[in-house]
């Protein structure tokens, strides 16, 4: 019986210290991936900060200023004024598209202003 | 264990038989016992002494063992956790009220060179010379080559500059990564975003500190680690205050004037939605400020928050408005302003020597701007209840503003307070401040009389303000500054369903010498509010030294020249507001319709 647990444990311990090996290595890759990734996340966020601030350079209220007036005769634009804002019942409901008038009736109608 | 018998039967009667006192037996016994007893006790002891022993010993081995490993190992950041976005930017960056970017950083590189690994120090300095025409070929060599092992060349480099200078290829040439602060909208809010620096340099990385408005004020905050990641988002809004400054610069321009300031403000919770001052800079190269002559003449000075003017006219809406709410006067009561008023040795005139008088009504005082009206009303209230009125809207305090500038810009206030003084305040002379004082004070009327405190800060907590006066007199006093522009001395400020309110300021400004006044020299001030059946914004516009010249006579008057101006900067930047215009409700005459 001895012999049989002996034998086993030896066989045990080799195969840990293989796991442990295979283990160690897969451990390691993992770091360097994980560190070239962060490397990669660095010059991402760097790349996203220099576009940012690109993006907030070129939409400058300065040069969209001078954009708008070297374009005016393309675009037409011109400063938001108070008189553009509007009513919602200033909108046009759509309408729906009448039947054709095939009997036409004569109407005889009354503005009720007329008789107060 | 046995348990030996105290009294073995055997024994006592062995004892009995010879004669002897058989309780010797058992107190032989007994003490057999206890020595027992005590040995098992005592050897316990000695075995829990020794498993402590042990105990504490592993457990200080343990510690100090890792002790010596801590201070033994390498640093070295942890690789597994995640990294943010901290590690990259140094100072947060700063936004607008809507997340527009007004500051941020960006990353670039220093040149630096260590003149004993140069090659061809002559031919180097020749090259970098022709790369940036600031630099002197000449003293770029003598400094090569003087025996210094390490010198700085160029502060930041464009990354065309960075090529070029790879391209010289001398190996004593270094780089070294930086991290620049940029303002991508230039001059835009200059004075609010002041500027930014290096601090302590090294090859590897400098510090970037403020040097100048919100950036210094706030340094703390936009440095903290913890925060970094987080932009500052400040109150002002990029479209209106790009709208502000267009139409202030070329008012300024149309009136001749040498500098001009303006602030819009929200009256309930006091955010700064725009604060020009002109001229002004770019952030991106703060100029050096000036050395000689009047700093207040620099671009870098902000008037609307430094610049401390006698406002003028503007203050006599206080006074009356305190007249009010004490009860004095009400809108309709008559009030001498026969002038010229003398009091003691002074004479205290009209505008052009104009005559309102004999009796003008409260209201008229404020529409006719009468400064005789006023200094009698003023006389009512006396010196110390004005004073703590004055006080109570901020006029004596510097702006609690987040600008390192702020503090710093206190009000001019005199020292003794006779009655003089008293009549002078009532109507803005001999007590000055900054336009961002007179907003905050016209807040406070416009918000219903709730004291309101300047801030920078979108959303920030502030603490309620105290009212100074009640509902009631503050609509009337809203109401008296509509008077103003619909039939006053600002008629030119009416911007078609704004209902704007407001009161005109002409101050002359005082000589250098502090003798008089200069009688060509003014500060116009026009202080606004609108919607004036609704109060919510509040608009502070001053002109520096304007003149309008279309007339056949020069005018200098704040209705000529600041209220225009102020007019165009509410019709352009209200609809970016989201104001709707409102039609003003014309009180319907009454019509009696009779049937036949």
């Amino acid at each position: 019986m001895r012999p049989v647990i002996f034998i086993v444990a030896a066989v045990a311990v080799m195969g840990l210290a293989f796991w442990a090996y295979r283990e160690n290595y897969a451990t390691q890759v993992a770091l360097k991936d994980v560190s070239r990734l962060q490397a990669e996340i660095a010059d991402l966020r760097e790349a996203l900060a220099v576009q940012r601030a690109e993006w907030a350079y070129l939409n400058r209220p300065a040069r969209l200023r001078e954009l708008t007036d070297a374009n005016f005769d393309r675009l037409g634009l011109l400063p938001l004024e108070p008189g553009q804002f509007g009513q919602i019942g200033q909108v046009a409901y759509p309408t729906a598209d009448l039947p054709k008038i095939t009997s036409p009736v004569d109407v005889i109608g009354t503005r009720e202003e007329a008789f107060p | 264990m046995t348990r030996t018998p105290l009294r073995p039967l055997a024994r006592i009667l062995q004892a009995r038989a010879a004669g002897e006192n058989p309780d010797v037996i058992e107190r032989e016994n007994l003490r057999v016992r206890h020595e027992e007893i005590q040995d098992r006790a005592r050897s316990r002891a000695e075995g829990r002494l020794l498993f402590m022993g042990v105990v504490f010993f592993a457990a200080f081995a343990l510690i100090g063992a890792r002790m010596g490993v801590l201070s033994a190992s390498q640093p070295e950041e942890p690789k597994i956790a995640a990294s943010g976005a901290q590690i990259l930017a140094q100072r947060a960056d700063i936004t607008d009220r809507n997340g527009r970017v007004l500051a941020t950083n960006m990353l670039t590189h220093a040149l630096y060179a260590q003149p004993r690994d140069m090659v061809d120090p002559k031919g180097t300095a020749a090259k970098l010379a022709k790369i940036f025409p600031d630099l002197n070929a000449d003293t770029l060599e003598r400094r090569f080559t003087d025996g210094r092992s390490f010198l700085w060349v160029k502060k930041v480099l464009s990354p065309e500059q960075l090529q070029a200078v790879h391209e010289i290829g001398d190996p004593g040439l270094y780089f070294g990564p930086r991290e620049m602060r940029l303002y991508p909208n230039g001059k835009l809010a200059a004075h609010v975003l002041g500027g930014a620096s290096f601090g302590a340099e090294g090859v590897n990385s400098a510090e970037v500190i403020g040097t100048a408005g919100i950036e210094k004020a706030m340094d703390a905050r936009l440095r903290d680690p913890a925060q970094g990641d987080q932009p500052l988002a400040l109150s002002i809004d990029l479209t209106v205050q790009a709208a502000v400054e267009e139409v202030l610069s070329a008012g300024m321009i149309m009136m001749n004037a040498k500098g001009a300031a303006a602030v819009l403000m929200d009256v309930k919770t006091g955010e700064i939605l725009a604060l020009a001052s002109l001229p002004d800079f770019d952030p991106n190269d703060r100029p050096q400020p000036l050395l000689i002559g009047d700093p207040g003449d620099s671009p870098l000075f902000n008037r609307a928050v430094q610049g401390v003017y006698e406002l003028g006219s503007t203050f006599k809406i206080f006074a009356i408005a305190q007249a009010l709410e004490l009860g004095l006067v009400n809108p309709e009561t008559l009030v001498d302003a026969n002038a010229p008023m003398y009091w003691g040795k002074f004479k205290i005139n009209e505008f052009e020597g104009h005559n309102y008088g004999p009796k003008l009504s409260v209201t008229d005082i404020i529409t006719k701007s009468s400064n005789v009206g006023t200094a009698h009303v003023a006389l009512m209230i006396g010196g110390l209840r004005q004073q703590a009125f004055l006080k109570s809207l901020g006029m004596f305090d510097a702006t609690p503003v987040e600008l390192i500038e702020a503090p710093g810009a206190r009000p001019i206030i005199p020292k003794r307070w006779p009655d003089i003084v008293t009549i002078t305040a009532s109507y803005g002379h001999g007590v000055a401040a900054s336009p961002l004082h007179l907003a905050a004070a016209y807040a406070t009327i416009a918000n219903g009389g709730i004291t309101v405190k300047p801030t920078l800060l979108h959303n920030a907590p502030h603490a309620p303000g105290i009212r100074v006066i009640s509902q009631t007199v503050a609509t009337q006093a809203v109401g008296m500054l509509r008077n103003v522009v619909t039939k006053g001395t600002a008629s030119m400020g009416d911007v078609p369903g704004y209902a704007v309110g407001g009161k005109t300021g002409t101050a002359e400004k005082p000589r250098r010498n502090g003798r008089g006044y200069i009688k060509d020299k003014v500060v116009n001030t026009f202080a606004s509010v609108f919607p004036t059946n609704n109060p919510q914004y509040v608009l502070i516009v001053t002109l520096d030294e304007p003149v309008e010249t279309t007339g056949p006579k020069p005018r200098r008057t704040a209705g000529w020249t600041a209220v225009p101006v102020a007019a165009e900067v509410i019709r352009r930047a209200a609809p970016l507001l989201g104001l709707r215009p409102e039609v003003e409700v014309v009180p319907a005459q009454a019509i009696t319709v009779s049937a036949n």
